[in-house]
């Protein structure tokens, strides 16, 4: 904070914000709301309160089986992203080799091409590779993309971590490997949760390259993409929407607060 | 027992290896694909050989290269707007929130954690003719039938992608303020600088390789958007991404499809170029 004694502008930063975060959640309330009334029109004036919409959801075998093979793909996808995104960390900030730069950069790549182009890549590797499509291939395609989220977080907080205290457990005896797993991924705990969570949330949600490389099996917003054309069923849609609102909402707050108590330990 | 130098190949192989096979490889078979000459969903070899007919018939066809403009221009709109906005949101955090800025941070990202096709669904559901906000106001009886609120229409296409990603572009906004050190201000008020001096000449250049990078990470997703068009854009929305979709689905033309991806991945790797030439994005990351 500024000391108390500077002057400030008059611009109404904190009316901005409010602001900002009501137009944020406007829309996200609206389909709250719509969750539980009981018509299927989605207008006003509103016909009523019913959890039929949530009973529904549940019946809905389709549905449901889409939701689960989106926790497989973003399962798959954030452990591998994360493992990898944490070799690369641990590489680019404990070594200095030939292509250290090259290797760091590759991993941020994926962040800078379009998903469009990115999904046409996928595409045509299966493809020529006579790999069918599947969740599988949506998950490959999901682990690319995560990648450059988990180096960043890995990186970002393995930063203020003493390299003093690797070197203490090479003093006493413990081989390189036997470090990095006692030692180091121990210290990092919180962090690995958290950009692992981070690149759940990521596959989770992402359609451009699914609509592409998923086979018989849709992930949840493949499904949600396909059924969005029939206006009597997107209550129903809302409703399991709701639900995996709650779970995506969930792992943000956690993976914000494992961020946070990582800092308290190392320092910013 | 394995020392810190033997350990480095199964630090290095193990991404190298999947970023090299799933990363690079797969962007290399679209170079190959836009040079073969053929139509519709050919294999990688042929008799057809390999030309830059394809290139030439993309760059020739005017459609293409308006609707190449067109997202572009449009990417840049949203891009420009959501850091825009995004911006005085980040400084309130950064500056005036003291001990609850985690908690408002926190509040912020939650609407990012919502379902993105939920959320330009949402603005579907909100703009339409018979939507929430033109079924409220007749509701109440401010209007007499449906107010055009611009859906199906590019315009609709640009509010909702600014509204998807404002949160996301207050990040790195944001972290770059927190690192502004306080006493840079403090020196320049001493020195006589007022409270819009001191934004001009310390906070917003301090804070500009955020901002950059912000409308970055905005602009690059958005460029290449085929969802949100096709669900709120209409026909009249559609962007480029669109037609690159269309290639590799309803009308199969692999090598035409790849030549227009290929046109798109060079431009936005030109403008990254350009960009970390204007700013130093490496010191982002330090």
């Amino acid at each position: 904070m500024t000391g108390a004694g500077i002057g400030r502008t008059r611009v109404p930063l904190r009316l901005t914000f409010v602001g900002m975060l009501a137009i944020l959640y406007l829309p996200i309330a609206i389909l709250l709301l719509f969750s539980f009334n009981a018509g299927t029109r989605l207008s006003f004036p509103l016909a009523g309160f019913t959890l039929d919409w949530y009973a529904a959801v549940l019946a809905d075998g389709a549905l449901l089986e889409s939701a689960k093979n989106s926790v497989v793909v973003a399962t798959g996808s954030a452990t591998v992203a994360t493992g990898l995104g944490t070799l690369v960390a641990i590489a680019v900030l404990r070594f200095r080799f030939r292509g250290r730069g090259l290797l760091l950069a590759l991993a941020g790549l994926p962040l800078i091409v379009p998903f469009v182009v990115l999904a046409v890549a996928f595409f045509l590797l299966f493809v020529t590779l006579d790999i069918p499509r599947s969740l599988l291939t949506v998950g490959v395609a999901h682990s690319v993309v995560a990648i450059p989220f988990a180096t960043l977080i890995v990186i970002s907080r393995m930063t203020g971590l003493d390299p003093a205290l690797e070197d203490a457990a090479m003093d006493l005896g413990a081989d390189y490997p036997t470090t990095l797993r006692r030692i180091v991924v121990p210290l990092m705990g919180p962090t690995l949760v958290a950009a692992w969570l981070t690149c759940f949330i990521v596959s989770f949600d992402e359609i451009a390259l699914a609509i592409f490389l998923v086979g018989g099996d849709p992930t949840f917003p493949v499904f949600l993409y396909g059924r969005l054309r029939f206006a009597q069923q997107l209550p129903v849609l809302i409703a399991m929407a709701v639900l995996l609102m709650i779970v995506t909402v969930t792992l943000t707050l956690i993976a914000q607060r494992l961020r946070r108590e990582d800092t308290a330990i190392h320092g910013r | 027992m394995l020392g810190r130098r033997g350990t480095l190949p199964f630090l290095v192989g193990p991404p190298l290896l999947w970023l090299t096979l799933c990363f690079l490889l797969p962007v290399l078979l679209i170079v190959v694909f836009s040079f073969r000459p053929e139509t519709g969903p050919v294999d990688l070899l042929g008799p057809g050989g390999y030309s830059v007919v394809q290139y030439g018939e993309v760059l020739g066809t005017p459609a293409f290269m308006r609707l190449l403009g067109v997202s572009v221009l449009m990417a840049l709109a949203v891009a420009a707007l959501a850091t825009t906005l995004a911006y005085p949101v980040a400084y309130f955090l950064a500056f005036r929130a003291g001990r609850r800025a985690a908690l408002l941070l926190t509040l912020l990202l939650i609407p990012f954690a919502v379902s993105y096709l939920l959320r330009v669904m949402a603005w579907k559901l909100m703009l339409g003719p018979e939507g929430a906000i033109n079924s409220l106001l007749e509701t109440v009886g401010l209007t007499d039938g449906p107010v055009d609120l611009l859906l199906y229409s590019r315009a609709a296409v640009i509010v909702t992608l600014v509204y998807v990603w404002i949160p996301f572009a207050a990040l790195p906004i944001y972290a770059a303020m927190q690192r502004i050190e306080r006493s840079h201000l403090e020196a320049a008020a001493d020195l006589g600088a007022g409270p819009w001096a001191r934004f001009a000449r310390v906070t917003l250049p301090l804070s500009l390789p955020g901002a950059l990078a912000a409308f970055f990470m905005v602009f690059i997703p958005t460029v290449g958007e085929y969802v949100t068009p096709t669900l709120v854009g209409g026909s009249d929305g559609i962007m480029y991404g669109n037609i690159i979709q269309g290639f590799f689905t309803r009308s199969a033309n692999w090598p035409m499809g790849s030549a227009l991806a290929m046109l798109m991945l060079v431009l936005t790797l030109a403008l990254v170029v350009v960009a970390l030439r204007l700013v130093d994005l490496r010191r982002l990351a330090a």
